[in-house]
C-alpha cells in the first residue's frame, strides 16, 4: 500500500472521516433516522469485516457467519433478561461463548473442505437458529426485547445515541486495525498461504488445520461482538439475525466489496444496506409517473434490480468496489 | 540418509511401486529415471508423505518415516519441489521463499508483528533467493515469473528451510536449454553439500549430475548402479534408454 494519494485512498479516507463526522451532521439536520441507519451499517460492517478475515484471507467459505451475531446477541439478551446488566459482564461473555462456538464448529467443519465445508457451517447455523427458536422462556420465535442497554456504569451511556454509534465506529476502527495487523504478521502470511494453495503448505510443514481454526475463532469473536453491539442497537434479539440468509448477506458485502482486501467489507456493507435502504423508494418514483397506484409496491420488488446488480459486478469487477477502485488507481498513474 | 525397503502400493489393478529398494547414502546425487508411468512420481509422493505405501517402508537418517504426516517429514530435513510447479501464484518471489523460511522457524502463531520486514525471515529468503539466481525478482509476483524462474523458486524454497536432503521431481521438466544448463550448474553446486534424489527425464543432465542411477519400469527397479554401469546395462537398454534414443532419433 503506498502512502501516496489515489483515488482509492481518497475513497477511503473521505468514508472514514464521513462515518467520523456524521453525528455531527446529524445535531445539524436532526436527522436522527440516519444516525440509526448508520450505526446499523457499521456494525454489520464490522461482522463483515471479521468474515473476510476467513473468507477473504483465508479462503474458508463459511456459511454460517451470522450465527455469531446471534450467539453474541443472545448471550447480552440473556443476561440482561436474567437481571445481570452490566456491559462488563454481557460483553465478554458475549466473547466466550461465541469463541466456544466457533472452537466447535470450525473444529468440525474445517475436516471438509470445500461445497462440504459451506454446507457443514450452514448447517450449524441453522442448528443454532433453531435452538433459539426453541427457547420458550427466552421468546422463541418472537425474539427477546432488552430492557436497558449493556450498563458500563458511569464510563460510557449506551443509550445515548451519539455515543453508542461512536463506540460501534471505534470498534469497526479497531477490528480493521486488528484484521491489518493479524494479515501482516506470520499468522496472516499462514493464512493467504492456505488460501493460495493448501497442499503447498503442507508440504512446506505448516500443519494447516491448527492455523484455519484460529483464524476461524479470531472471526467468530469479533462477528460475536458485533452480536453484542446489534443487540444493544435494536434492543431486540430474535433467532432471525441467524437464518441463512443472513449469512448470505455477509458473503455478499464482502464480495461485493472486495474479497482480502482490508476495506473491502466496509464498502461492501455500506453498498449492500444502503441499497437494501434505499433501492425500494427508488423503484418506488420511478414507476410512480406510469402508474402511481403500485408504484410503493414496486418498491418491494427491488431485489430484482439488486440481483442483476450483483452479477454485473461478480462478473465485471473481480476484486468488487476495491478492485474497480484500484483499476482507477493504475489508470490514475498511468496517465 | 534415506533408505527405502520393498515399498509397494497399488491404484486398484494398477501396481504402481512394486516392492521399490533403494538407499541415498549422506552427501550423493541419486538419480531415478524411468518411462512414463513406471510411478517415479508415486515413489516422491510416498517419500515425502502424501501417499501412504501399502506395505514396506521409509528410514530417514535412522528414522523410520513410514507413517510420519507430511509437515513432520519435512520438519525433520526432507524437503520437496513438485513436478508440477506449486508456488503460491499470488505472492511475490519473496513472499513465496518468506513463507519456506516461516515453516522451518517454529509456530506461526505471532499475531500482531509484521512478516515481511522481519529480518529473521527475510535475510535467509533473499540468501535463498540469490542462491539460485532469482535476487533480482524478489519483488515479483510469482504468476508473472518464467516457467523456467518457476522452477528456480520451488528450489529456493527447498532450501530456504536448510534442508538435510532434497527430492527434486522432474525440475527441468519444460525447461529451455538455457534454462536447463543453468539449473545443472545449480544442482552441481547444491551437490555433496546436500543430499539429492533427483527425478527426471533430461538424460543429459541425469549422467551429468548423478553418482549413482536407480531405473524404474511398471514400478519396479530393474537396474541400480553408477552412470557408466546403467548405461552399459542391457536391461535398461531394452526397456528404456534404447527407446529413449529411438524416438529422439
Amino acid at each position: 500500500m503506498s502512502a501516496s494519494v489515489t483515488p482509492r485512498s481518497v475513497v477511503i479516507v473521505a468514508m472514514l472521516l464521513g462515518l467520523a463526522l456524521l453525528p455531527l451532521y446529524v445535531s445539524i439536520t436532526g436527522d436522527r433516522f440516519l444516525l440509526t441507519l448508520f450505526t446499523r451499517i457499521v456494525i454489520i460492517a464490522m461482522a463483515a469485516v471479521s468474515l473476510n478475515l476467513i473468507l477473504g484471507y483465508g479462503g474458508m467459505m463459511s456459511f454460517g457467519h451470522a450465527a455469531y451475531l446471534g450467539v453474541g446477541g443472545y448471550a447480552v439478551a440473556i443476561l440482561a433478561f436474567e437481571g445481570i446488566q452490566s456491559g462488563f459482564i454481557q460483553w465478554p461473555v458475549a466473547l466466550a461463548v461465541s469463541a466456544l462456538f466457533a472452537l466447535v464448529v470450525g473444529a468440525l467443519s474445517l475436516r471438509t473442505r470445500g461445497v462440504y465445508f459451506i454446507m457443514i457451517t450452514m448447517a450449524f447455523a441453522q442448528m443454532a437458529y433453531y435452538l433459539a427458536s426453541g427457547m420458550a422462556r427466552y421468546g422463541s420465535d418472537d425474539g427477546l426485547g432488552l430492557d436497558k442497554r449493556s450498563q458500563f456504569g458511569g464510563l460510557l451511556n449506551m443509550s445515548n445515541k451519539t455515543t453508542f454509534y461512536y463506540v460501534c465506529f471505534v470498534l469497526l476502527c479497531a477490528s480493521i486495525f486488528l484484521i491489518w495487523r493479524l494479515t501482516n504478521s506470520r499468522f496472516g502470511m499462514v493464512l493467504r498461504g492456505i488460501r493460495s494453495n493448501e497442499t503447498r503448505m503442507r508440504a512446506l510443514g505448516f500443519p494447516t488445520y491448527r492455523y484455519k481454526l484460529a483464524g476461524f475463532v479470531i472471526a467468530g469473536v469479533m462477528c460475536g461482538l458485533a452480536g453484542a453491539l446489534i443487540a444493544n442497537h435494536t434492543e431486540f434479539v430474535s433467532p432471525a439475525m441467524m437464518f441463512w440468509t443472513r449469512s448470505g448477506d455477509l458473503i455478499v458485502m464482502v464480495v461485493l466489496g472486495g474479497m482480502g482486501t482490508l476495506f473491502g467489507p466496509v464498502f461492501g456493507a455500506l453498498a449492500l444496506l444502503f441499497l437494501e435502504q434505499f433501492l425500494p423508494t427508488l423503484i418506488s418514483a420511478v414507476v410512480a409517473p406510469f402508474d402511481p397506484a403500485d408504484a410503493v409496491k414496486a418498491g418491494e420488488y427491488w431485489q430484482i434490480v439488486l440481483g442483476p446488480l450483483l452479477l454485473l459486478v461478480v462478473l465485471f469487477a473481480r476484486g468488487g468496489i476495491d478492485g474497480l477502485l484500484k483499476m482507477l488507481d493504475a489508470k490514475v498513474r498511468r496517465d | 540418509m534415506l533408505q527405502v525397503d520393498g515399498l509397494s502400493k497399488r491404484f486398484g489393478g494398477i501396481v504402481a511401486s512394486d516392492g521399490i529398494t533403494l538407499s541415498v547414502p549422506r552427501g550423493e546425487l541419486h538419480a531415478v529415471i524411468g518411462p512414463n508411468g513406471a510411478g517415479k512420481t508415486t515413489l516422491i509422493s510416498q517419500l515425502i508423505g502424501q501417499l501412504m505405501p501399502d506395505s514396506g517402508s521409509v528410514h530417514f537418517n535412522g528414522e523410520d518415516f513410514t507413517a510420519l504426516p507430511m509437515h513432520t517429514r519435512s520438519l525433520r530435513g526432507l524437503a520437496r519441489s513438485f513436478q508440477i510447479t506449486s508456488i503460491f501464484l499470488d505472492f511475490t518471489a519473496l513472499d513465496n521463499v518468506i513463507l519456506a523460511v516461516q515453516a522451518h522457524a517454529g509456530h506461526s502463531f505471532h499475531f500482531w508483528k509484521a512478516a515481511r520486514s522481519d529480518p529473521a525471515l527475510r535475510d535467509p529468503a533473499r540468501a535463498a533467493l540469490e542462491r539460485v539466481g532469482l535476487g533480482h525478482r524478489a519483488d515479483t509476483v510469482a504468476s508473472a515469473l518464467s516457467h523456467g524462474e518457476h522452477r528456480q523458486l520451488e528450489l529456493a524454497m527447498a532450501l530456504a528451510g536448510n534442508p538435510r536432503m532434497l527430492l527434486l521431481d522432474e525440475p527441468m521438466a519444460g525447461m529451455g536449454p538455457e534454462e536447463s544448463a543453468r539449473m545443472v550448474k545449480l544442482m552441481r553446486e547444491l551437490k555433496g553439500e546436500l543430499t539429492i534424489l533427483l527425478v527426471e527425464h533430461d538424460m543429459e543432465a541425469v549422467f551429468a549430475l548423478a553418482d549413482r542411477i536407480t531405473v524404474l519400469v511398471y514400478g519396479r527397479v530393474i537396474a541400480s548402479g553408477k552412470p557408466e554401469d546403467i548405461r552399459a546395462n542391457s536391461q535398461v537398454r531394452d526397456a528404456y534408454l534404447g527407446e529413449q534414443e529411438a524416438t529422439d532419433a
